[in-house]
């Protein structure tokens, strides 16, 4: 916590948090704000079947939206995500489906996605090739070896025990909700209280002034990408196990879906500045309004135009926001 | 050309580059021709090449902007969508609006060109970093397109329309000749012209090019605009091939757009690159992909040799621009 504290929160502590308070708090607000307006439209919306099949059926891109949150911190950025997180899954599935206990088919992918995430983050790194050359060609690697690999099938007749999200904590919270919130939280105080988390922010603030204080860049890349990983298989989890069903193929867009998610929740896409707690909020927004939208005889068509809108509201407004305080 | 102030080791460097990556490159794709050719006798006939040039008109006229775009460090990740964008513009303005075809072709183009140049502008007067701003842009496009289509196709379109995708002109597909029109004006503009240097001073150090007195966000702002303009005529050439036209036209098109310029030689870091490289790098996709498909590797396959050449090409070329530099 030496070291590694002399980012730009030292030269203006107060600014900081607040700015990044009001992103959450917003956040918050706008999460609540939409769904009193949307139940006073139709109140179905406000059922609690509708609001924990939303929470539900997308915990996962809230948890992936943690990791993405690191990797874009650290001043990197990941477009695989959503690829892997379709292999991770099904291979989570197969395992299950082919008799291998539960303990196994849950910490497999894991394992693979720490792996797979570590040795990106290596490459870029280490041969100093830049992310986003490095995780478009793993894009295409893993979409393209797993359909050709799955033909596409689909996945059923997964055992029930497999199912996280029958198993609920006082009988009322869901493990995948349990999961999201506790990733959330524990990632939230690592990255502001440990001296580790720190390193992550320093990189991404001013990658120079980082190695002057003896924070090594690559060794922090290739851990925020092996953390990255481990996230991603939570959230393979969680997509696996939603359903009765595994497609066997990439969610189309995950990864957009993903990141829009974390630069949302106020995480700079200059790297060095954001939080976590606001990409899990906005990854719950994102997945509010798609619903919201149903219910408002919207199309559901025009839940990307409505992702890309926010996504670019967003970013213009962080860039202003960022050369007002640098004015000041 | 000499009152543009590159920095030395460009002027140094660039024939060396010139005679290594690309000839190096076509060097391998010469013997990848050959070992296909061998392996598969339909592979090597001019109808299959020239068809083969038939399928990639549309990723290379979108490649030859995004070189540009990339020589000055930047990239744009949302052509796929601008092509879907336009595809979709150019059926209903015509189906649903009832506009004349050639009117609704321009409109189309001009809604591609308005695409890019959004891109442009707010790069250029936002400062927003290129790849997220065409990532925002990416979902935002496509979800116009899927949302003014509702996911219903436009077809029926009128025989002549289909000329630019489906026939031939003087024994070649009669797309190849835009792109072939396209290719040479590309070069020539990248090569010969102060616009084109200015790109590589961009790229080399925009900080530099900028107190030298070089328009660089007029510049950026006409590339991202053309490679929106470039992307609407793509568009427009793959509905007269396929004859219909859907919302989710071109997705993934920047992969292919993006791996065939880096392929090229084209720095990611922006300063290097030519037009002759990214054409060599487009045959190179396009070839293998036919190459791999005609000797029974299934389509899906392909693309992970896409991602695993994408990735060793730039580590290859990486490590060779170090030991260039001295690093």
């Amino acid at each position: 916590m030496t070291a590694a504290t002399f980012t730009r929160d030292e030269a203006d502590p107060r600014r900081l948090l607040k700015a990044l308070a009001s992103q959450e708090a917003l956040l918050a607000i706008a999460v609540i704000g939409l769904a009193i307006a949307v139940g006073l439209y139709n109140p179905r919306f406000l059922a609690t079947r509708n609001l924990s099949d939303v929470l539900l059926g997308n915990a996962y891109i809230a948890v992936a939206a943690v990791g993405m949150s690191m990797v874009i911190i650290s001043g990197n950025i990941d477009i695989s995500v959503g690829s892997l997180i379709g292999v991770l899954a099904t291979v989570s599935g197969t395992l299950a489906v082919n008799g291998a206990p539960i303990i196994v088919t849950w910490l497999v992918p894991l394992v693979v996605g720490v792996l797979v995430m570590a040795a990106q983050g290596a490459v870029i790194a280490y041969l100093r090739i830049p992310a986003i050359v490095v995780t478009l060609g793993m894009l295409s690697i893993l979409k393209g070896g797993l359909i050709s690999v799955t033909g596409g099938k689909w996945i059923t007749d997964l055992p029930d025990s497999f199912h996280l999200a029958n198993i609920e904590l006082f009988d009322t919270v869901p493990m995948p909700v349990l999961l999201m919130i506790v990733a959330t939280i524990l990632a939230a105080v690592w990255m502001r209280h440990s001296a580790t988390g720190r390193s992550i922010y320093a990189v991404g603030g001013n990658a120079e002034a980082a190695r002057l204080c003896g924070i090594s860049q690559p060794r922090t890349t290739v851990m925020v990408f092996a953390l990255h990983g481990f996230f991603a298989g939570i959230a393979a989890l969680l997509y696996a196990t939603q359903l009765r069903v595994i497609q066997s193929t990439v969610p189309p867009n995950l990864e957009l879906t993903i990141i829009t998610a974390s630069v949302v929740g106020g995480v700079s896409i200059l790297g060095g500045v954001g939080t976590v707690i606001g990409s899990s909020l906005a990854a719950i927004l994102i997945a509010e309004i798609a619903s919201a939208l149903v219910f408002t005889d919207v199309s559901p068509y025009w839940i990307r135009a409505v992702q890309g809108t926010l996504i670019l509201i967003t970013v213009i407004a962080d860039i202003l926001r960022r050369r007002r305080m640098a004015g000041a | 050309m000499s009152e543009i102030p590159l920095p030395q080791t460009v002027k140094r460097v660039a024939p060396w580059w010139l005679l290594r990556h690309e000839t190096m490159l076509a060097a391998i794709l010469l013997v990848a021709l050959i070992i296909l050719g061998i392996l598969n006798n339909r592979f090597l006939t001019l109808d299959n090449l020239l068809n083969q040039g038939r399928l990639t008109t549309e990723v290379g006229l979108i490649a030859l902007p995004m070189t540009f775009i990339i020589i000055t460090g930047g990239i744009d990740l949302s052509v796929g969508s601008i092509v879907g964008l336009c595809a979709i513009m150019l059926g209903y303005s015509w189906k649903i609006f009832g506009f004349p075809l050639p009117l609704a072709i321009c409109f189309s183009l001009a809604v591609g060109a308005a695409a890019g140049f959004l891109n442009g502008l707010v790069i250029t007067k936002v400062k927003v970093p290129p790849l997220i701003m065409t990532i925002a842009t990416l979902a935002l496009y496509r979800g116009l397109a899927e949302g003014i289509s509702q996911a219903h196709s436009v077809r029926g379109y009128p025989e002549w329309f289909y000329f630019v995708g489906q026939a031939d002109l003087f024994g070649v597909p009669a797309q190849l000749w835009l792109l072939l029109i396209a290719i040479v004006a590309a070069g020539i503009a990248l090569d010969r012209t102060t616009f084109g240097r200015t790109l590589y001073a961009i790229g080399n150090n925009e900080t530099a090019a900028r107190f030298s007195g070089l328009p660089v966000d007029r510049v950026k702002l006409i590339i991202y605009t053309l490679s929106g303009l470039m992307a609407g005529l793509s568009a427009f050439v793959l509905v007269s091939r396929v004859t219909t036209t859907r919302s989710d036209m071109g997705s993934g098109y920047e992969l292919d757009v993006i791996a065939a310029v880096v392929l090229g030689g084209t720095s990611i870091f922006g300063g290097i690159g030519t037009i002759w490289g990214t054409i060599v790098g487009i045959a190179m996709i396009q070839l293998l992909k036919n190459g791999l498909a005609l000797t029974g590797v299934k389509g899906d396959a392909t693309i992970v040799v896409i991602g695993a050449v994408l990735i060793l090409s730039t580590l290859v070329a990486g490590s060779l621009q170090r030991r260039r530099d001295g690093v």
